[in-house]
């Protein structure tokens, strides 16, 4: 476990703490509520991941923003959003984030600085890099982080917006969740090379690979990113090594996966890690940990609870919202 | 009312000229766009006016120049992407169709993209198979984009000027060869709304619905017919979607006959729907079958000769007039 920094006082390791249990808790919550079929489509956990979103997240500044994946509630539990609203979303009900048009691969908040989650891997990449010249354009001293899988490092657009991110010098942390799994095919069967953040080289910034399952040591990473970018040094790419301890996806029942890397996997959870660091290396006992943990749940099911009392979404409204409003906009008609 | 003169291209420069003067979040993005001032000389002189974070010359990465216009719309800039070849739009259509075009609905209504990506469509000079496509029709199919096709400086001038204005993702799609041919265009600051047609010459005995080059070739063809006594009345779409089906079907209702007049290949083109509109608003005033003037179902070929084979030209237009008319059987019009 990485050192925390000395300005770190315990309220804020155990927000770290909390946010971390937070998404565990959403997330086993999401899976069960997709086997009573409450969830349509399908849900992809990130449980075994949190310390990534968090670390990565607990660098930013609040008006700092993200993009984010398929496998996107850690991040958007991370970065800060309401539990409420992205149960209601992911329930498919009116007042989640998108009213119930986005679901879980698709969840939107911009006055928390997401930027929205998206279901084309890699798809989000370029456009973490315009918005971060956006930002620099309009004087703010932002940064966009945009995250991204093992499976989306192949992808073409990926290639493209570093590259565009590199030239523009844009405000940009690229992070690689190196979860060592798209669906059934290994990272080593996708790549020849033992790390993607070296292929930051062949862009010309610096790639760092980090323990992704240490939040502090992925928190110490992108706090480094995120002031290069800041200063004008334009992007990094931080490859977080970790593992989803889950299948792909709640719809998924078939996992080929080694039970034995499973196993080797789930004894560095990260939540247990950072507990244990807290409790031996910051002296937090552990009945205030169990409490971290408990309001977590506790959160949880409030958002459970919200969001099935949230009205569904009423169909003469699937046509809204198509298009931004405009004077050739006939209310309640598409083009 | 002035009686000044520009070209097409001239037009499309005074309009981004304007419009990056008027909003400070106005930028362009493209190859060859800054220092060469664009291919076709649309982006001449904005690099020296607007400088190098408004005015990019980007690598040739597409894809990443569509994702970032998107990116930095989201932040709310108002960015315009040029693809020097319109038939680049194969390489960034996951960003336009899948983002551009689908953010706003999967927020639930809560981002804009007002986004602007224009190209060139470069058939009719021997430009063969991969730079020579008219492909509105997949625009229009996606959801959530604005598609306009101008057929003069005049047009142009006050569509691109609205597009940048637009709240929405705009596709602006402009025929090459119109690029050097003049009209009036007046000094006098002017927007055209989007989604209203425009009645280029007005008769009373046959409709035809086109757009862009398909104008000048229709124009051509009604003064052929007005010397055998016949009056066709042009109408310009200028935006196929929103579709401007007032003045379509008031026209039609008059005439009781249309022709459809498009350079794309005819299978699910844009003529397909405009007939299937036409069809099933008004098809008690048809006096006789609609008929579709297209280019042929084939990549465009090369060699003058072939070429010419490929594209409607006004011939093929007169004869879908006579078709329309009832004047020949149809399968003699239909080239």
């Amino acid at each position: 476990m990485a050192t925390t920094a000395t300005s770190d006082d315990v309220r804020t390791l155990e927000e770290l703490l909390l946010r971390m249990w937070r998404i565990r808790a959403f997330e086993i919550r999401a899976m069960e509520l997709f086997e009573e079929n409450l969830i349509r489509g399908s849900v992809h956990p990130y449980v075994g991941m949190e310390a990534i979103a968090v670390g990565v997240c607990g660098a930013l500044r609040p008006d700092d923003l993200i993009t984010s994946t398929h496998r996107g509630h850690g991040h958007c539990v991370a970065k800060g959003l309401d539990l409420r609203r992205m149960m209601a979303e992911i329930i498919g009900r009116e007042d989640g984030y998108c009213r119930g048009r986005g679901g879980s691969m698709h969840i939107t908040a911009m006055e928390s600085g997401m930027l929205g989650a998206d279901a084309i891997v890699a798809g989000s990449s370029a456009i973490a890099v315009g918005a971060a010249h956006g930002l620099r354009l309009q004087g703010r001293e932002n940064v966009v982080v945009c995250f991204f899988g093992d499976g989306a490092a192949n992808q073409g657009i990926l290639h493209e917006a570093c590259n565009l991110g590199a030239v523009l010098s844009a405000p940009v942390v690229f992070v690689c969740e190196n979860n060592q799994w798209a669906i059934s095919t290994p990272a080593s069967a996708s790549t020849r090379i033992e790390n993607i953040a070296d292929r930051a080289a062949g862009y010309g910034f610096p790639g760092v690979v980090v323990d992704g399952n240490d939040v502090l040591a992925v928190r110490a990473a992108a706090s480094e990113a995120c002031d290069r970018a800041r200063a004008g040094e334009g992007p990094t790419m931080i490859e977080a090594k970790s593992y989803r301890v889950t299948p792909h996806s709640a719809a998924t029942k078939t996992d080929l996966r080694p039970p034995e890397e499973l196993d080797a996997w789930r004894a560095r959870d990260p939540i247990l890690r950072f507990s244990r660091y807290l409790a031996e290396e910051q002296g937090i006992e552990p009945a205030r940990l169990e409490q971290i943990e408990e309001q977590a749940r506790q959160d949880v099911a409030a958002a459970v609870e919200f969001a099935l009392a949230s009205p569904r979404p009423d169909p003469e409204a699937a046509i809204e919202d198509v298009f931004a409003p405009a004077e050739w906009l006939v209310p309640g008609r598409l083009a | 009312m002035s009686e000044r003169e520009l070209t097409m291209s001239e037009a499309l420069n005074e309009a981004l000229h304007e419009e990056m003067e008027r909003d400070g979040g106005v930028l362009v993005v493209g190859e060859d766009i800054a220092q060469l001032g664009g291919l076709f000389q649309v982006t001449k002189g904005l690099l020296e006016r607007f400088g190098a974070q408004r005015v990019i010359d980007a690598p040739i990465s597409e894809a990443a120049q569509a994702g970032a216009g998107v990116g930095a719309a989201l932040v709310g800039c108002r960015p315009v992407i040029e693809l020097q070849i319109a038939d680049f739009v194969s390489l960034v259509m996951d960003q336009v169709v899948n983002h551009a075009g689908k953010w706003r609905y999967m927020s639930g209504g809560r981002v804009t993209v007002p986004f602007v990506l224009r190209g060139a469509v470069s058939s009719g000079i021997g430009m063969a198979a991969q730079h020579s496509q008219t492909l509105e029709a997949w625009f229009v199919h996606a959801p959530g984009l604005v598609v306009i096709m101008p057929s003069t400086p005049y047009d142009a001038k006050g569509l691109l000027k609205a597009a940048i204005r637009d709240d929405n993702p705009v596709v602006f799609l402009e025929k090459r060869l119109l690029y050097s041919r003049p009209g009036p265009v007046p000094e006098e600051e002017y927007t055209v709304p989007i989604g209203v047609a425009d009645v280029k010459r007005e008769g009373s005995d046959v409709t035809v619905a086109t757009y862009a080059a398909g104008v000048h070739l229709a124009l051509q063809a009604a003064r052929q017919l007005a010397r055998e006594g016949v009056e066709v009345e042009v109408v310009d779409l200028r935006t196929l979607k929103p579709l401007d089906t007032e003045t379509l079907l008031a026209s039609v209702r008059k005439t009781g006959r249309l022709v459809v007049v498009t350079e794309a290949a005819g299978t699910g083109s844009f003529a397909s729907e405009v007939v299937a509109r036409v069809t099933e608003a008004a098809f008690s005033s048809l006096r006789a079958a609609p008929v579709r003037v297209t280019g042929k179902d084939v990549p465009m070929p090369y060699a003058a000769s072939l070429e010419r084979a490929v594209l409607p030209q006004v011939e093929d237009v007169v004869a879908g007039l006579n078709a329309a008319l009832e004047r020949v059987p149809v399968a003699e019009a239909s080239s």
